[in-house]
C-alpha cells in the first residue's frame, strides 16, 4: 500500500503541474504602425466627355451633361482633404467639323492639386456639350497631368460615346500608359452605353486594373465617382519598377518589397534574392491579363540555386475570364552550424503561359508584355516539425485505450514481481 | 483499496474539470457587426475584414472584388458570399459568379466543399467555400493552408459584353470552425503568412504613415503555437494509465499484507 500511495501522490503532483502550466496563452502581437498620417497625396483626375452627344436627355429626364454636373458637384463636396483632384474635359471647345482639330480638343478645366471646392464647382458650371470624343489623346494628357509625386494615381473617365478619333485606339493608349507610369489606374464610366462602347471602355479599364460601370441614373453616377475618389484616398503600397533579366547570372537583386515588371509572351524573367541561413524567403507573383488573351493560361515561379538546381516551385493554371493569375513559394534555409555558412543567392524564375487572343497584332510582338507583380518577403525560418503531430503528442480514444492497457499490464507485472520478491524474502 | 478508489475518483473529477475548461477557452468570442462598404480591386488593395463580420460592397458586373481576412492555425475558414443582382443582370445562366480564396502567398486554396461558383440565373447568388483546416506548419513544397492572411476574390466569369457594368451588391463573410487538436501538427512558422511582414517592421521607425500590404491579425493575436488539446488527451492518457497500473498492481499484489498462515 505504501508503494501504491506514493504512486498516486506522484501522479497527483504531475497532474497539478500539467493543469497549471497548460492553460492556453495568446501570443504577444507585434506593434503595428499607425496608418492615416500625412503620406504622399493621392492624385485623381476626373476626365469628362463634353462631346455633342452629352446633350441627349436620357438620364432621369435630364441631359447627360446635367447629370454629370450634378454628380460632380456632389463628389466635389465629399472629396477627402488628402486627395489632389483635377478635372479635364474632352471635346469641350471645338465646334467645327475638322477631325484633326477636333481630336486635339482636350482641356484641363481644373489643375490637379489641393482642392478649392468653390473654384472647381465654378469651372464645372461653365461646361457645355460641344465637340468630338478624343478619348485616346485625352488619356495621354491626363496621364501627364498626374506625373510626379509618390501617391497613387487614378483617372476616372466619364464618357457617353466611343472614341471618334481612330486609328489611335484608346485601349492601346491605356496599355501604353500603364506600361510607362507605375500604378496608374483608369476607371471608366459609360453613360447609357451601347455594346461597342462597353467593349471599348471596359478594355481601357482592364488594361490598367480599373473598373468599368454602366450608368443609367444620376445617383449611380454620384455614388460610383464618389466611391472611386474614396478608393484613391486609401493608402496603398506602391510597387517599385524592376526589370528582370534573361538569366540567373544577370538577374537584379530584390530586397523585401513589392515590385512590378512586364514580361512578354513566352518570355522568362529572372530575379535574385539573397537568403541567409536561418531565414525564409517568401515570394509571390501575379501576372495580370491587361489585354485579350486566350481562355487557358498559367504561371510558374521557380526558386533555383546559382548552380541551376530547382529548390521549390509555385505554379497555377486557370481558365476563363480573369484579371490575374498568381502563385507563390516559400524557401526556408536551414540554420547552419559551420563557419562557412554564407548568404545564398536564390534566383527566381517567373514565366507565364498566357497566349494572345487571335487578332491582337500588337501582342504578338511581345511588347510591352503583361504586367507582373512580385512581392518578396524575408522572415526568420520556421521551427521545423520533428513529428507529424504537435510535440509528438497523441490524441483520441485509441491512444487512451492503449495507455490504459499498457498501464494495467505494467501494474500486473509489478504486482507479480512484488509478490514473488516477498515470497523469496520469506523463504530465505 | 478504498484510498485507491478515492484517488481515482478525484483524478477523474479533476480531469473532467480540465477538459471542460479547455472547451470553454476554445469558444468563439462574439463581436458586434461593423461593415465596410467597399472592396479592393487587387491583392494590394484588398479590403481587410475580420472573421465573423459581414462586409458589403457596391460594384459592377465584371469587377474583381478583393477582401482579406486573417486565419490562424486550428481554424477551418468558411467564406460565404452573396451577390444581389439587378433585374438587368439576373437571369443569365451563361454568367457564373465565383469566389476564389488565396493564401498569403497568393496561392489559390481549394475548397473542400461548398458551391464555389453558381450561374447568375436568380436575383441572388449564394456562394460558399469551405477551406481545409489551417495548419501551423507544412513542407515548403506543399500547398497546405498556413496561418496568415487569406484573400477572397469575387467575380463573374463567362460575361458577355452587353452584361458588363451593371450595378450589383456583394456581401462576404468569413467565419471559421475550431478544428482543435486533430489538425495540430508539429512545427511553427516564425511569422504568419502575412504579406509585407518583413517590410513593415523595418519601416516602422522612419515613417509611421506607410501603407501596409496587409495588417491582418486575429482579434486576440496569433496563437503561440504550443497549445493544443493533444496535451489534454496525452495527459489524461497518462493519468488513466497510472490508475490502471495501480489497479493491476492491487489485483496481483493483494491487500499488501503477507498471506497469513503461509
Amino acid at each position: 500500500m505504501i508503494t501504491g500511495k506514493r504512486f498516486a501522490a506522484g501522479f497527483c503532483a504531475l497532474f497539478a503541474a500539467l493543469s497549471m502550466g497548460l492553460s492556453p496563452t495568446s501570443a504577444v502581437a507585434d506593434d503595428e504602425p499607425d496608418d492615416g498620417g500625412s503620406g504622399p497625396a493621392p492624385k485623381v483626375e476626373l476626365l469628362l466627355d463634353a462631346s455633342g452627344s452629352m446633350r441627349a436627355r436620357d438620364i432621369d429626364g435630364k441631359s447627360r451633361m446635367a447629370a454629370a454636373k450634378q454628380a460632380f458637384n456632389e463628389v466635389l463636396d465629399a472629396t477627402p482633404e488628402s486627395v489632389d483632384l483635377g478635372i479635364r474635359t474632352l471635346g469641350a471647345n471645338y465646334r467645327g467639323d475638322d477631325r484633326k482639330t477636333g481630336c486635339k480638343d482636350t482641356e484641363q478645366l481644373y489643375p490637379v492639386g489641393p482642392l478649392d471646392r468653390a473654384d472647381a464647382k465654378a469651372a464645372v458650371a461653365t461646361l457645355a456639350p460641344t465637340g468630338w470624343t478624343p478619348i485616346g489623346p485625352a488619356l495621354l494628357k491626363a496621364a501627364d497631368d498626374l506625373k510626379g509625386g509618390e501617391g497613387s494615381r487614378r483617372i476616372v473617365l466619364i464618357s457617353d460615346g466611343e472614341d471618334t478619333c481612330q486609328p489611335l485606339d484608346p485601349c492601346e493608349v491605356a496599355r501604353e500608359i500603364s506600361a510607362k507610369g507605375i500604378d496608374l489606374t483608369i476607371d471608366t464610366l459609360g453613360l447609357v452605353p451601347n455594346t461597342k462602347m462597353r467593349a471599348q471602355l471596359s478594355c481601357i479599364a482592364e488594361a490598367t486594373g480599373g473598373t468599368y460601370t454602366s450608368i443609367r441614373h444620376t445617383d449611380e453616377l454620384t455614388d460610383r465617382v464618389g466611391q472611386l475618389v474614396d478608393r484613391a484616398a486609401d493608402p496603398v503600397v506602391r510597387p517599385v519598377a524592376v526589370e528582370g533579366a534573361a538569366s540567373c547570372a544577370a538577374a537584379p537583386e530584390l530586397k523585401p518589397g513589392v515590385y512590378t515588371d512586364r514580361t512578354g509572351f513566352g518570355e522568362h524573367r529572372w530575379y535574385r534574392v539573397d537568403v541567409e541561413p536561418g531565414q525564409e524567403l517568401r515570394a509571390s507573383v501575379s501576372v495580370a491579363a491587361d489585354r485579350a488573351v486566350t481562355n487557358d493560361y498559367g504561371v510558374l515561379m521557380r526558386a533555383v540555386t546559382k548552380h541551376g538546381r530547382e529548390i521549390v516551385r509555385g505554379s497555377e493554371a486557370g481558365d476563363g475570364r480573369t484579371d490575374a493569375i498568381s502563385t507563390g513559394l516559400r524557401y526556408p534555409k536551414p540554420e547552419q552550424d559551420d563557419d562557412e555558412a554564407e548568404t545564398e543567392p536564390v534566383c527566381l524564375q517567373v514565366s507565364h503561359s498566357y497566349a494572345p487572343a487571335s487578332g491582337d497584332a500588337a501582342a504578338t510582338k511581345g511588347k510591352p508584355g503583361l504586367p507582373v507583380e512580385l512581392a518578396v518577403d524575408i522572415v526568420d525560418a520556421p521551427d521545423d516539425a520533428s513529428d507529424v503531430a504537435a510535440f509528438g503528442l497523441g490524441r483520441g480514444w485509441w491512444l487512451l485505450g492503449a495507455l490504459v492497457l499498457t498501464g494495467f499490464v505494467g501494474g500486473l507485472v509489478w504486482g507479480w514481481v512484488a509478490r514473488w520478491r516477498v515470497a523469496v524474502w520469506r523463504t530465505s | 483499496m478504498r484510498t485507491t478508489r478515492l484517488l481515482a475518483a478525484a483524478g477523474l473529477a479533476a480531469l473532467t474539470a480540465l477538459l471542460a475548461s479547455g472547451a470553454a477557452l476554445a469558444a468563439p468570442t462574439d463581436k458586434d457587426d461593423t461593415s465596410r462598404s467597399d472592396a479592393g480591386t487587387s491583392f494590394r488593395t484588398a479590403t481587410e475584414i475580420e472573421q465573423g463580420h459581414r462586409a458589403t460592397a457596391s460594384a459592377s458586373t465584371g469587377d474583381y472584388l478583393y477582401w482579406s481576412f486573417p486565419a490562424d492555425a486550428g481554424q477551418r475558414p468558411t467564406v460565404k458570399a452573396t451577390v444581389k443582382l439587378p433585374e438587368s443582370a439576373a437571369g443569365r445562366p451563361d454568367t457564373r459568379w465565383r469566389v476564389d480564396v488565396y493564401d498569403g502567398l497568393r496561392r489559390r486554396q481549394p475548397c473542400m466543399y461548398g458551391m464555389q461558383s453558381r450561374p447568375a440565373d436568380a436575383a441572388k447568388v449564394d456562394l460558399t467555400c469551405v477551406l481545409r483546416p489551417v495548419r501551423a506548419w507544412s513542407d515548403p513544397w506543399s500547398n497546405d493552408p498556413l496561418p496568415g492572411t487569406y484573400y477572397i476574390r469575387l467575380t463573374a466569369t463567362g460575361l458577355k459584353t452587353a452584361d458588363l457594368g451593371s450595378p450589383v451588391t456583394a456581401e462576404v463573410e468569413a467565419t471559421s470552425k475550431d478544428i482543435g487538436g486533430s489538425a495540430a501538427v508539429d512545427g511553427t512558422l516564425a511569422k504568419p503568412l502575412v504579406p509585407g511582414a518583413s517590410v513593415d517592421t523595418d519601416d516602422t521607425a522612419d515613417s509611421g504613415s506607410r501603407a501596409a500590404l496587409s495588417t491582418a491579425e486575429p482579434e486576440d493575436g496569433w496563437a503561440s503555437g504550443w497549445w493544443t488539446d493533444r496535451w489534454l488527451w496525452t495527459g489524461a492518457g497518462g493519468v488513466l494509465a497510472a490508475l490502471a497500473g495501480i489497479g493491476g498492481y492491487a489485483l496481483t499484489r493483494g491487500n499488501g499484507r503477507p498471506p497469513s498462515g503461509a
